[in-house]
């Protein structure tokens, strides 16, 4: 990671959830982390977030999801990223994940994922091993 | 005998308010906090001890679990379960869609239909939801915000159909939407439509539904966002006011209207300031309803309140331990003279509550009212030098936050400059940065953690693929059989006279009982007012 090159975060929130407490915590920690954060605001859809993770062209993209509708969501998210040129960027997701989803959501390419319970420094330092 | 209760042998320690707890209280510092003055016989102003003089002696406090999930069948199956289970109130969930004011069809809907609560197109779903439910025995809360004046149309109508006579039907709808641009997120259209609907709905409601209440005005949320105790019930009141100079405006007085707002407050963290936060806050707002609106009647001057364990205070970690987090706080509200009582359920942090987690917390609260004393004697911990100093203390707090909210410009501007968000939100990071380093304890997150075994699993709410398309198809059954004709004009007619600055109330009534769906009245209303755009500020 070159130092002069600030690592970029789309932290989007997916679909109609409006749980954004958590969300926006984690925009402060990687704030603070040193990382440019573009932080979307509530109620994105799968074209919404494709589009922004282009235009910010981010290292990272980073869903917060409480409500449940993760899997329907990031189903219809990967082939956009991936038509997007995005799949070597890094995909994150955090909030209300039951373990019985996180095979699922690896499998779609959401390699990073912090449930409710996740240190900040953890998805810090993730972001920081991880981001090439 | 204060200085040695302070001398300096103790560290320093304040609650989330900001207040510093000192290890004794005796009667000087009562007198230093300001004395007993507010203290008077409940059911008298400024009402600390209780807005009712015998309290839970005469009644106990109304039981009412959040539910809703799926189609409004299955709801219509959980609410008679839990009245059969002696709940006395329900308390409605929607699912996002009908938040927001989207039909079951409308492509953002899609994976999410039923899924946080129930679906509602048309006035067919209510119909369904609330079949073979007296309304005038259980009394209906309906969480609604953004839609909020579309389904109080719709319930009112609904309570019309089965031949209830409205001016004698209560209930209560949440309707709070500034609270939704702070936390939660359930908005629609901007700041100021959106607070003119409010007004809509209660100048409707006093002049046809004068026992309905038609705003429950929430620091629950604002407090789950990150606001301090203090903070939730004072952000509480400058939404209030707002709401109540947006009524007057119109020429109503404050007697037409201020004895059926209610609130709705939260529950977690240290017992006494929660105790002292509620009895404070009734003083201040019977203070502010006399001497600043001048209310004559004692209802106006009522915090009518919902007070019960919230979300926030329960941890993914452990959870079978927030059954006794929750038997806490049903503790401490039952302790503060809340009228209405929820708990979040065990499994909430997880899942949508099962039957079974929803009848633990029933349970809960019956037994404090069966068995341990809690509805015998009104304001059990009044007189309590602690108490009493703390309540003093909050209620000083309290008025620090609103005349600073006011010095800034006042509670509208600031949530629509995105200002009380990200003062809020701050607070919520400092909190979880504490939290992660162990210093604000929280059992088996960051102490007490169960490291050799897997927490007990929980049991997932499931989430039937095939009720979204139910749905769909109910909501098409009833756009074929409606008269299209009386449905077009009743929709113009919503559209036309928010266009033309009256009150929505009676053309969404009309458009409702001619089964207008919940996306097509928000559709004519979002024509009009247009969408709220998210201010983001860190």
């Amino acid at each position: 990671m070159n130092d002069a090159k600030r690592i970029r975060v789309l932290l989007a929130k997916p679909g109609l959830d409006g749980h954004d407490q958590g969300a926006k915590v984690v925009v402060r920690a990687m704030m603070d982390a040193g990382f440019e954060v573009i932080y979307t605001g509530l109620r994105q859809t799968p074209e919404q977030v494709a589009r922004i993770a282009t235009e910010e062209d981010v290292d990272v993209i980073a869903l917060s999801s409480l409500a449940g509708s993760h899997l329907p969501f990031c189903r219809k998210l990967k082939p956009l990223l991936e038509a997007s040129g995005l799949a070597d960027k890094l995909w994150m997701i955090g909030g209300n994940l039951p373990a019985q989803d996180h095979a699922a959501l690896r499998e779609l390419g959401f390699k990073g994922i912090f449930p409710t319970g996740s240190k900040l420094d953890a998805i810090t330092a993730y972001i920081r091993e991880n981001v090439q | 005998m204060n200085d040695r209760a302070s001398s300096g042998m103790v560290k320093a320690i304040h609650n989330e308010s900001g207040i510093e707890v000192k290890p004794l209280y005796t009667a000087e510092d009562v007198e230093a906090s300001g004395g007993l003055a507010m203290l008077c016989e409940p059911g008298e102003y400024p009402f600390t001890r209780g807005i009712h003089r015998l309290m839970y002696r005469k009644q106990p406090w109304t039981m009412r679990q959040y539910a809703g999930f799926g189609n409004p069948r299955e709801t219509n199956q959980r609410f008679k379960y839990l009245i059969a289970n002696g709940q006395t109130g329900l308390n409605v969930a929607f699912d996002l869609p009908t938040q927001i004011g989207l039909d079951s069809d409308d492509p953002l809907a899609e994976g999410e239909i039923g899924r946080v609560g129930m679906s509602i197109d048309t006035l067919r779903d209510f119909e369904v939801a609330f079949d073979g439910i007296d309304l005038n025995k259980i009394t209906v809360s309906l969480t609604i915000n953004g839609a909020a004046a579309i389904l109080i149309a719709m319930y009112l109508a609904m309570a019309e159909k089965r031949g209830y006579d409205i001016r004698q039907l209560r209930g209560t709808a949440q309707n709070d939407i500034l609270k939704e641009f702070i936390g939660r997120g359930t908005w629609i259209f901007p700041v100021q439509p959106s607070i003119r609907l409010v007004g809509d709905t209660i100048e409707y409601c006093a002049k046809v539904a004068p026992k309905y209440s038609p705003v429950s005005v929430c620091g629950y949320h604002i407090r789950e966002s990150g606001a301090t105790p203090a903070q939730e019930m004072a952000y509480a009141f400058c939404i209030a006011k707002a709401y109540a100079d947006e009524v007057i405006a119109r020429g109503l007085s404050v007697d037409e209207f201020a004895g059926r707002l209610s609130y709705n407050f939260n529950i977690f963290g240290n017992i006494f300031e929660q105790v002292a936060k509620f009895r404070a806050g009734r003083s201040l707002w019977a203070r502010i309803m006399k001497e600043q609106y001048h209310a004559q009647e004692p209802g106006s001057m009522w915090l009518r309140m919902i007070a019960g364990g919230g979300g926030g205070g329960l941890t993914f970690e452990q959870p079978e331990v927030n059954i006794v987090r929750g038997a806490y706080y049903a503790l401490i509200s039952a302790l503060s003279g809340a009228q209405t009582m929820a708990l979040c359920s065990y499994d909430e942090a997880y899942t949508i509550p099962t039957e079974y987690s929803a009848r633990i917390s029933l349970r809960t609260m019956q037994l404090l009212v069966e068995e341990m004393g809690l509805t015998e004697t009104v304001d059990p911990l009044g007189g309590s030098f602690y108490v009493e100093t703390m309540t003093n203390q909050m209620r000083a707090k309290m008025e620090e936050v609103m005349a600073e909210t006011d010095a800034e410009g006042g509670i509208v501007k600031l949530v629509s400059e995105g200002i009380v968000q990200s003062r809020v939100s701050a607070q919520a990071y400092r909190m979880q940065r504490d939290i992660d380093a162990g210093v604000f304890r929280k059992v088996g997150v960051n102490c007490y953690r169960n490291e050799a075994e897997e927490d007990h699993p929980v049991e997932f709410h499931p989430y039937n693929e095939d009720d979204a398309a139910l749905q769909i198809e109910g909501l098409n059954r009833v756009r074929a059989e409606r008269d299209a004709a009386q449905v077009k004009a009743a929709l113009a007619r919503v559209r036309s006279d928010a266009q033309a600055g009256r009150n929505v109330m009676p053309a969404l009534m009309e458009a409702v009982k001619a089964y207008a769906s919940v996306g097509e009245m928000t559709h004519e209303l979002v024509g009009v007012f247009g969408r709220y755009r998210e201010p983001v500020r860190f």
